[in-house]
Order: C-alpha cells, then structure tokens, then sequence
C-alpha cells in the first residue's frame, strides 16, 4: 500500500500484512478526504470506450472479520432471543377446552383461524393485523428516527440468519485471513473438509429454519411425529424445502446482496431520517487528518494536525457488507456497529479514547468543530409524534380486544326483491342474519327485533316454540332467513329497526341495524 | 481527481454513460452479476414451462405438455372434491324426506345453501335471483301460490313443470275469450270491472258491475271460484287478493281477458337431479311463503 493509492480500501487490504499490527507500525499518512470519493478510471471520450463498460459487476465477497465488544454482545444476545423464539415458540401450549386447538401460537388457515395466546382472531378481525402493520411501521420510522438502521443492524431477519451463517463460516473455515488464505490455498484435503463442514451446518440451519416455520400452520408436537415418520402431508415438505433453500441461499450466499439490491428499506430509511437522528458514525473532526501512530506523534511534535484514526481499517474488515464507515453515510451500512467495537479495540490498545466510531449525527460534528457542546434531541416532534401514533393505534386495538363479544350478528337485507306485498296486503322484508358464536362449546339464541311497532317476525330456520331460538355450533357461524312483516296502513318508505341477539343461558347480547323498505306512500 | 473528470459524477464517485441531455447525466451502476444469471434462470425455467404444460398454439390443436394439465381437467378435479365432500350430506338429503329436513339443523342449512346455489344458477333467469319475479314470473317469497305452496306442491312444480309438455305436468288453459269471440268487447270491460270490485280497487264510474257478476258467474266462475277466489287444482290464480302476476289496471285485465294467459315453466327433473330438485323445493319453501 502507497499513499494515495486509488483503491477501495477493502480491495486494499487483501494482503496479509495488513493485518492491525503492520498497519500501526505504518508510517504513512493519509490524505483521504471524510467523505473521499472512489476514484474512476477516466474515460476516453470515443464511442466505443463508453460502450465497452461493463454492464453487470461480480460480487465483492466479503470476509468479515471476528470482532467484539458492546455492540457484538448486543447482536449476540438479539440473535439468541429472536432464534429462541422462533424455533420455540410452536411448542408452548394454552389451554382453550376440548374443542379448540392447544397451541399458543397457532394460524390454522382451514379453519380460518389464528390463535395467540388468549386472543382468537376471526377472518373477519383482520383489521388486527392492519393495526399491527401500522405499529409494526411506526416502530420502525421510530427506531429510525431515534437512532437509525437499528431494524437493519440488530432485528432483520436478514441480519440475524447471515449473522449466524457467518459465525458457522468462521468457525468452520476460519477467521478473515485463515479464510483468504485458504481460499488462496487451492483445494486441499483439509479445506474440502472445511468447506464441507460449513456448507452441512448451513443446511442444517436452514432446514430447521424451514422447519419450524410450518409448525406454526399446525400443531407442532403432531406435526413433528407426522414429519419425521414421513406421513406429515406433501405441502408441509414443500414449504420446509422451499424455506431451506431461501435461508441457505440468502444468509449464505447473498447476504449483503439482500440489503444493497433487494430490500425497498434502505432507500424509504434514507428518506425519513433526519439531522437530529443518531448514526453509525464516523466522528472526522476527531479522526482526520489519518496517521499512523508514529507518523501522527512525528506530526504533533511539529506541530501540525494529526487525527486519530490510524488508517488500520479495521472498521472495513469487521463490516459484514464491506463498507468503509468513514465516507460517510452509505447505502450498504446497515448500522450494525460492529466497527465502532473494532474501532474502541483499536483505540483501547494504542492508548486513545475509544469512540472515534459512534452513534452520533453530522450536525454534532460540525457543533464540536465549532467549539460548541454536542446536543442529542430523542424526543422532537418526529419521535413524539410517531410515539403519539403508536400509543393512539396501540390503545384502539386493545379497547376493541377487550370489548371484544363471544358472539356478534350480522344482518344483509334481501336485494330481490326488496320488499314483498303479500295477498292480503302487508309488507314483508327478508333478511339473511349470520350470527356469530365465537366460544368453544354450541350456544342458543334468541332473536328480537325493534323499531317496528305492530309488525311480526318469522325467523325461518328456529323452531316453533313462540321465541326465536337458534342453536350455533361451537366456534361457528349460523346463517338463517329472518322475515319482518309490516301491516301498517301507510309504511314509511325506509324505517331503521334493530336486530337483537341474546344468549338464552348468559344473557350476552350483540345487536346490528339494518332498514325496513316498503313502496313509498302507497297505501296498502 | 475525480471531482475534475468530466465523466464521474462528483457526489457519487460513479462513472456516467458519458451521454447528456439538458446537463443532467446518467449514471452508469452495474447490475450484480447473480441478477443476469436469475434472467437466464428465468428464461431456462420457461422453457421448462413450455415442456411440461401447455404453450404453443399448431394449426388445430395445441401443445399439451407432458403434465397433460388443462384447466377444463382442473375444474374437473375441483367438482369432484366437492362431490366428494359433499356425498355423506347428499346421501342423507336423499334418504330423508321433505318434511323431515327441517329437524335436522345441518340437513337444513345444507339443503338451504344447497338449493339456494341451484336456484340461481337455474330458476334465477326468470324467477329473479333472489326469487323476486316479474311480470307474468311468479314472485316466490310471497304467501299466493297458483298450483301450491306446501313442500311436496312446490317439488311437483318443479319436477314436472307447468305447460312444459311432460306428461305429468300441471296442466290448464285460459280461454282467450275476446280473441276466440266467446265475449264481446263491451262484455269484457264490463267483467273487468267487477274483477276489480271483487279486489277492492276502485272501477270506472258508471260500471254495471251486477252485469259483470253475471258474466263472471257464466265464465269465470268455472276456474276462479264463483267468488273469485281461485283453484289451485287449475292453477287459477285468486283474483281477490293484492297479488297480480301480470297486472291490476282495467287495461292489463281487459287484455288478459282478450288474449288469455299462460305462462310456462319447464320440467326439471330430466335437468336436475332427484337430490337438487329436493333441495330447490325446501329453498323456494323457506323463501317465506311455504305452507304447511
């Protein structure tokens, strides 16, 4: 390496030499500008040269380098809590009576049904869902607001799963340079070996991946006797070869591909951040001018400025995506802040403060080089106001769980024909009433309507005993055909009646509104 | 540097195609490699596509893959699934007679959405969807019935039809008094009128409506009862009540008069089958008008 050599500094460092200790021994100083820009290879201005670009580039691999520290523990610990609960949640068990299913999370999609817990959702609840997306959303314009990618760097599935491949990687092949070096190495019995260890622990991964996601479409214990007796039925292979398949493709082999190309997140994040928002951050005023440790003693004893970062790149070779942390923020950063632990390595070991990589903003940099005091603003209009939202949808969808009813009614009038005039005169509307039992065990109901003085109701399928009593099957739905019949002189052409449910044994009640239509202003 | 070659962006680092237009430049960002190879994958797996299903049209025919799938065979497949499904509650329906079904609730909500998924598929295009008629097309969710409105009344009906020309049909036919000269012009306004009266709707000032009780008792009174009332063994409609098939004004009578009404159904029991035609009788019964 020279100085001012016009490489990516990844592409740098695929020497062995420079390892952390041969780069503090460098002596050389850097003139990389903060944000530097990659330098290009002029064009010649004829046709043909511009025509000759390539089109499609290879994939840079990355070997990211073992690193620890805060931030390493902290993924280490997100990664074994978000894994836990997902391989683990299918097996925890609730109670719900002998005809509902015993499995605390379950999405029964032939019954229509998804279980949590204590709460059971219906078809037609799926405003639930629409209240999750919206919280689900909300937290991550928080997450982003407050202290950027956090999502992206700790919680992404994406992230956890490669996180894991790349501890299967290093363990199997080795750390950042054993790896290159065998790469290097051509195929020798051992790497094979190695080779060959990683990629059947990746499988293994991978297939339980796949696996305990179809255990949440069934009940697991069940499910996991059917599989592996092989009587589990086509559809469930399928979906654990299909997600095996994802999760060795992307978490081995795409990996940072995932966040540059795929994911629409980086760029809405890119959109919604704002000055005030903390950063993996590389801290400039503090880190330029770049010198080695001699080299920046020397300069200090002249008296010209020298930074702390010693160019040792570290932070580059930590970096799951290959980012150079120090040009400022980038696309591929997922904010994972593992350089800001290679870099308080780095520092601790050469006797400077730690923290020349942190969780900072732009705007207290410039306030440090203006010799004010750095101002860190959590809670602004911003984060207040999407706190304020996920409070307001939160509290909603809470209010409505827990006024939920065990039974609701639904009423759809007849649409041909609306009304009926009978041989003696009278008006009579039909309409189609679902009611809803939403407990594990058959309940009655009686039926009443209001709203109508004088007329008569039929309810078509109840039996014949003067109340209207229909029998619902355990978390079920019953349709029956109700008749309202008007013998009033003159019928106002629309009269708002109500329908009423009760329960006949607890007296739990639902009512719904519908309309009684009649031929305007004829008499009868 | 960079920032002074013309064909680099500055704030991006990356080279532009080097082609301008009103000052702004396009960048030219390779693609990753592995995305041209998903294209090429794309474009195997199409072939592939066209191997094992249908795809290229010949001159008469098609290429039919080696799957052999059409999705004439998949509907197939679907309909019988759903006989399938449906055959423990079919076979029951088919053992139970038409009074019974209504004891057992999951009979009767089966039969119900069974007959109501026939009746509009069938009866729909004359009867209405819902069976609300029209004119000259019976209104079934009211309480008049010409021919009967008790279950095995309606499952005639509709396994012989009316005027369909089955040998078991209902049979009956209105003489065309006006048309065949049997009335004379005056005659039938004067019978039209008293019709009226018998309805309760008010008739035209100066009628001789005891002229008209007379031509109705010569006439009418055969068929329609001499109070007017109906018979349901000639699927005479009852003139006294609020229900008209074809109309109450003096015009609409005077021409029924004239030219007669009769109005036919087909026979649905070569159409439909035995367990159908039983769950379209306990339908059209559940309407509302069914009796007892």
């Amino acid at each position: 390496m020279t100085a001012g050599t016009p490489e990516t500094p990844a592409a740098a460092c695929h020497d062995a030499d420079c390892g952390l200790v041969a780069l503090i021994r460098s002596a050389e100083v850097k003139t990389v500008e903060p944000k530097a820009v990659p330098v290009v290879p002029p064009l010649d201005q004829s046709a043909d040269e511009w025509d000759d670009a390539p089109l499609y580039q290879a994939r840079r691999k990355i070997y990211p380098q073992r690193v620890s520290g805060t931030y390493r523990r902290i993924k280490w610990a997100v990664l074994l809590v978000t894994l836990f609960v997902y391989y683990l949640t299918p097996f925890l068990r609730w109670d719900r009576g002998p005809n509902a299913p015993s499995q605390a999370v379950l999405i029964d999609l032939s019954n229509s049904r998804f279980y949590f817990f204590f709460i059971e959702i219906w078809p037609q609840e799926v405003y639930y869902l629409t209240g999750l997306l919206i919280i689900a959303a909300m937290t991550l314009f928080l997450m982003n607001a407050l202290a950027g990618r956090i999502w992206c760097g700790y919680l992404c599935p994406q992230t956890v799963w490669t996180d894991l491949f790349q501890a299967i990687e290093r363990f199997t092949e080795g750390d950042r340079r054993q790896h290159m070096q065998r790469e290097r190495g051509g195929w020798t019995l051992e790497r094979v070996a190695r080779f060959g260890a990683k990629h059947f622990l990746w499988l293994m991964v991978a297939w339980w991946t796949g696996g305990a996601w179809v255990l949440y479409f069934a009940d697991a214990p069940t499910l996991v006797h059917d599989l592996a007796t092989l009587r589990a039925p086509f559809v469930a292979y399928l979906w654990i070869g299909i997600l095996t398949l994802t999760t060795y493709v992307l978490a081995g082999y795409m990996r940072e591909q995932v966040c540059l190309y795929m994911c629409p997140w980086p760029r809405i994040q890119a959109a919604l951040t704002d000055e005030h928002a903390l950063n993996v951050t590389y801290r400039y005023d503090r880190g330029e001018p770049r010198a080695s440790v001699k080299k920046s003693a020397a300069l200090l004893a002249k008296g010209l400025p020298a930074g702390d970062c010693i160019d040792c790149l570290q932070c580059v070779q930590v970096c799951p995506t290959g980012v150079d942390i120090r040009q400022g923020p980038n696309l591929g950063c997922i904010q994972c802040g593992l350089c800001i632990d290679a870099c308080d390595a780095v520092m601790t070991k050469i006797g400077r403060s730690t923290r020349l990589i942190a969780y900072d903003t732009d705007l207290n940099i410039q306030r440090r080089k203006q010799g004010l005091a750095p101002e860190y603003r959590l809670a602004r209009m911003r984060t207040l106001l999407y706190v304020a939202i996920i409070a307001v949808v939160g509290g909603v969808m809470a209010f409505t769980l827990i006024t939920r009813t065990a039974q609701s009614i639904s009423i759809l009038h007849d649409r041909n024909p609306v009304f009926v005039r009978l041989s003696d005169g009278a008006i009579r509307n039909a309409y189609t009433v679902r009611i809803a039992n939403k407990r594990s065990e058959r309940r009655e109901f009686t039926l009443s309507m209001t709203g109508l003085a004088g007329s008569l109701l039929d309810v078509v399928q109840s039996r014949d005993d003067g109340r209207f009593v229909v029998g619902v099957g355990p978390d079920q739905t019953r349709e029956v055909r109700v008749l309202v019949t008007d013998y009033a002189d003159r019928p106002a052409a629309s009269t708002p009646i109500n329908f009423h449910l009760y329960d006949v044994i607890t007296g739990e009640r639902a009512s719904a509104g519908d309309y009684f239509r009649a031929p305007a202003g004829e008499a009868k | 540097m960079a920032t002074e070659n013309p064909h680099v962006d500055t704030t991006t680092g990356t080279a532009t195609t080097g082609h301008e237009w009103d000052g702004i430049r396009e960048l030219n960002t390779p693609l990753p490699r592995w995305w041209l190879w998903t294209l090429y994958l794309t474009i195997v797996w199409a072939v592939g596509y066209w191997l094992v299903y249908p795809a290229w049209p010949l001159i008469a025919s098609f290429t039919s893959g080696a799957l052999g799938w059409s999705s004439r065979g998949a509907v197939v497949v679907e309909l019988n699934g759903l006989k399938t499904l449906r055959a423990p509650m079919n076979t029951k329906l088919a053992a139970t007679a038409l009074g019974d079904i209504k004891a057992d609730q999951a009979l009767a909500d089966f039969t119900y959405a069974q007959g109501r998924a026939a009746f509009r598929e069938n009866c729909g295009p004359c009867h209405g969807a819902g069976g609300g008629g029209a004119k000259g097309y019976p209104n079934l969710n009211d309480n008049d019935w010409l021919w009967g409105g008790t279950l095995e009344q309606i499952q005639q009906t509709i396994q012989f039809g009316i005027r369909s020309g089955h040998q078991k049909a209902r049979e009956s036919q209105m003489p065309a008094f006006g048309k065949d000269g049997m009335l004379k012009r005056d005659e039938i306004a004067t019978v039209a009128n008293y019709v009226r009266s018998i309805a309760n709707l008010p008739t035209r000032p100066g009628a001789d409506l005891a002229a008209g009780k007379r031509i109705f008792a010569d006439n009418c009174a055969v068929c329609h009862g001499p109070d007017g009332k109906g018979n349901r063994e000639q699927g005479a409609p009852n003139l006294t009540d609020e229900i008209w098939l074809f109309g109450s004004d003096e015009a609409t009578i005077i021409e029924t008069i004239t030219n007669a009404r009769s109005g036919v159904m087909p026979a649905w029991s070569g159409r439909l089958d035995p367990v159908t035609i039983k769950a379209l009788s306990y339908y059209v019964h559940s309407l509302g008008g069914g009796e007892k």
